[in-house]
């Protein structure tokens, strides 16, 4: 594919402007947070083109916005943030994808790399062992028609009742675990009878238990509120999502809106954009059944929570609280929220589409939990797994220019097929062993689409957001041991 | 970045977090059939698998694009639920927004089967299905 070719204006080393007039249709100008050096990647392929498309959504305001970690996906690009005005504004599936509320959940351990390193072994066959994953998976825990319904409605909070987990874990969830205005009505036979048996499965692909060694502390103050105090600690970062319901819910809503486009008179450059007005039957609909595959998702990182502390209190023969297994936070990173925001100085209520972007919330905020009032939200960018993953923080610009958004990880570079490619014949668990890092997965020849070499240096995207402070660093951790499905 | 598929029945195109397909035939029944074919391909080894299976399938949609969407998407439904692998489609009537097929596979056993992708969904993405003098071909982006 030839490199794009449209028009950037450069703001300043950061933020760069495809301007309105670039393309007729476009609505506002497109937003693109990147170092140049970044940018004259994302320019390889077409994503660009795929930002300006956005632009055409009724309703958007400001700009149709780009994270560092942008790349190709169908319709919105993956690492785009769009909010829309809920008074005339439309809210659309592929803004969210079909993952939704894939998201990352961190926990802190009292644990050094001194004493999990020589264990590292032991620890990863327990928790491979104790967390379903891998395609086709079916979960440990049973749940009836009764009870997905209630889960769907509940979301993190209907595990906690069922004993997996605390309500600190939920005070510690974006949402407290559950987007309210979910409605089962809304979903579809289909989409149960995928969902019931995935519940509580961490699924394939991207998705991981990842046990972390903290490296680099950059704000001392503001991770010892986190209950990160020391180079060396043990940390554990959790990434799943809403799996087969999810898909199921976003294809049925897709087709609902695929015939509404027309029926609303919306002009689209493509149809994957499909989309109806918020405020409409069908814009409704999306919502009350994305909300329920939201709280699937958070129901799903809070069983697997359970179990990774089951597996740690396990193997270093302590319980959770003994081993100081707090739940940092969770964050959702595919997901559209109504919110409120402060646009021309008036503050109005949109609809934020996160489609591979995080909320980003500054310290003040009414919808962060008490013990980060002081310093912001906490935002959860994990790398890929020979590199390294972040801890950052909110800050007061991302309110005022991405909606309170920020960047979701590290971002594919290269498709799996040349992933693959690139790496034949090449052992990628033994690599990762060499140095220092253990893998075990339900699918070895998978494993080399998801190596280092396929995606971004997260270093880069987290210095780019970091820079433009649209958030704040705060920890980095490398990977000593990873599951993935 | 082309992978040919014998007798040219359908060919994977690699994007980058996504993977695209496009299915070829004389007749666009074929073009349904390889479209299948072409999924099942990703998902696993298709000459691992067996037959003897039989699942029908019916869908419909607004227009003909929409209805290979509709046509695959029902497929991943019958993979993710049923936890079936299909390798065999005998489409019985097909028009531009109705589809009937039987279809024919195993269920998914781990001992003989390798799952290489997992498939979320088809996408309206880029989604043509065009005609020239060689016949059809339809072009899909897969979700995996």
């Amino acid at each position: 594919m030839a490199p794009w070719q449209g028009q950037l204006t450069k703001i300043d080393d950061y933020h760069w402007e495809i301007p309105q007039s670039y393309k007729a249709g476009m609505r506002v100008p497109g937003l693109i947070y990147a170092s140049q050096e970044m940018l004259e990647s994302i320019k390889q392929e077409q994503v660009l083109e795929q930002v300006a498309n956005v632009a055409f959504l009724p309703g958007i305001i400001n700009f149709s916005m780009a994270m560092p970690d942008i790349h190709w996906g169908y319709g919105f690009p993956i690492g785009s943030v769009a909010a829309m005005d809920i008074k005339d504004g439309v809210i659309s599936p592929g803004g969210v994808g079909y993952d939704i509320n894939c998201g990352v959940r961190l926990l802190r351990t009292n644990l050094t790399e001194a004493e999990v390193r020589p264990k590292i072994n032991q620890l990863i066959n327990e928790l491979f062992r104790n967390i379903p994953s891998g395609l086709g998976s079916k979960g440990k825990i049973r749940v009836t028609q009764k009870e997905m319904r209630e889960l769907m409605v509940e979301g993190a909070g209907w595990a906690v009742r069922h004993g997996f987990g605390s309500m600190d874990d939920l005070d510690c969830t974006e949402e407290g675990g559950r987007l309210y205005g979910a409605n089962p009505d809304k979903i579809s036979d289909k989409a149960i009878t995928r969902g019931m048996p995935q519940a509580g499965t961490l699924g394939s692909g991207n998705h991981f238990v990842e046990v972390q060694v903290v490296k680099e502390i950059f704000e001392p103050e503001i991770a010892k509120v986190m209950g990160i105090e020391e180079t060396g600690q043990i940390l554990v970062l959790i990434h799943t999502g809403s799996r087969g319901f999810g898909h199921q819910v976003c294809t049925d809503q897709l087709r609902i809106m695929e015939e509404a486009v027309s029926r609303y008179g919306i002009n689209l450059p493509d149809r994957q954009l499909a989309c109806a007005p918020i405020e409409s039957p069908e814009g409704k609909d999306y919502f009350a059944a994305m909300a329920c595959a939201a709280n699937y998702a958070w129901n799903n990182r809070q069983c697997i929570v359970h179990w990774t502390r089951e597996s740690f209190s396990k193997v270093f023969d302590k319980s959770p609280e003994e081993l100081g297994m707090r739940q940092v936070y969770d964050v959702a990173h595919n997901i559209a929220k109504m919110e409120e925001h402060t646009v021309d100085g008036k503050k109005i209520k949109v609809c934020v589409h996160r489609k591979g972007a995080t909320r980003a919330f500054p310290a003040g905020h009414k919808d962060i939990p008490e013990r980060y009032k002081e310093i912001g939200q906490p935002v959860l960018i994990p790398g890929d797994m020979g590199r390294c993953s972040f801890v950052a923080v909110g800050t007061q610009r991302a309110m005022e220019e991405s909606f309170g958004s920020t960047c979701h990880g590290a971002g594919r570079m290269l498709s799996r097929g040349a992933a693959r490619r690139s790496l034949k014949g090449r052992d990628v668990a033994r690599d990762l062993a060499e140095r220092g890092i253990l893998v075990k997965a339900g699918d070895i020849p998978s494993l080399a689409e998801e190596a280092s070499q396929a995606y971004k240096d997260v270093t880069q995207v987290i210095e780019a957001v970091h820079q433009a402070g649209i958030s704040r660093k705060v920890v980095m951790a490398v990977p000593l041991g990873v599951i993935k499905g | 970045m082309v992978k040919e598929a014998a007798g040219k029945s359908f060919e994977v195109i690699d994007h980058t977090a996504d993977v695209g397909i496009i299915a070829y035939g004389a007749e666009i029944k074929q073009v349904f059939v390889n479209a299948a074919l072409a999924l099942f391909s990703l998902i696993t080894e298709l000459e691992d698998v067996g037959e003897e299976l039989k699942y029908d399938v019916e869908v419909a949609s607004e227009d003909r694009e929409s209805l290979l969407v509709e046509w695959l998407n029902e497929l991943v439904y019958l993979f993710d639920a049923e936890h079936v692998l299909l390798k065999r489609f005998d489409i019985q009537g097909l028009s531009n927004t109705r589809l009937k097929a039987a279809c024919y596979g195993e269920k998914f056993a781990p001992a003989r089967h390798r799952i290489k992708t997992g498939v979320k969904a088809a996408t309206y993405h880029m989604l043509r299905i065009e005609k020239d003098n060689k016949g059809y071909k339809a072009q899909v982006i897969f979700d995996i």
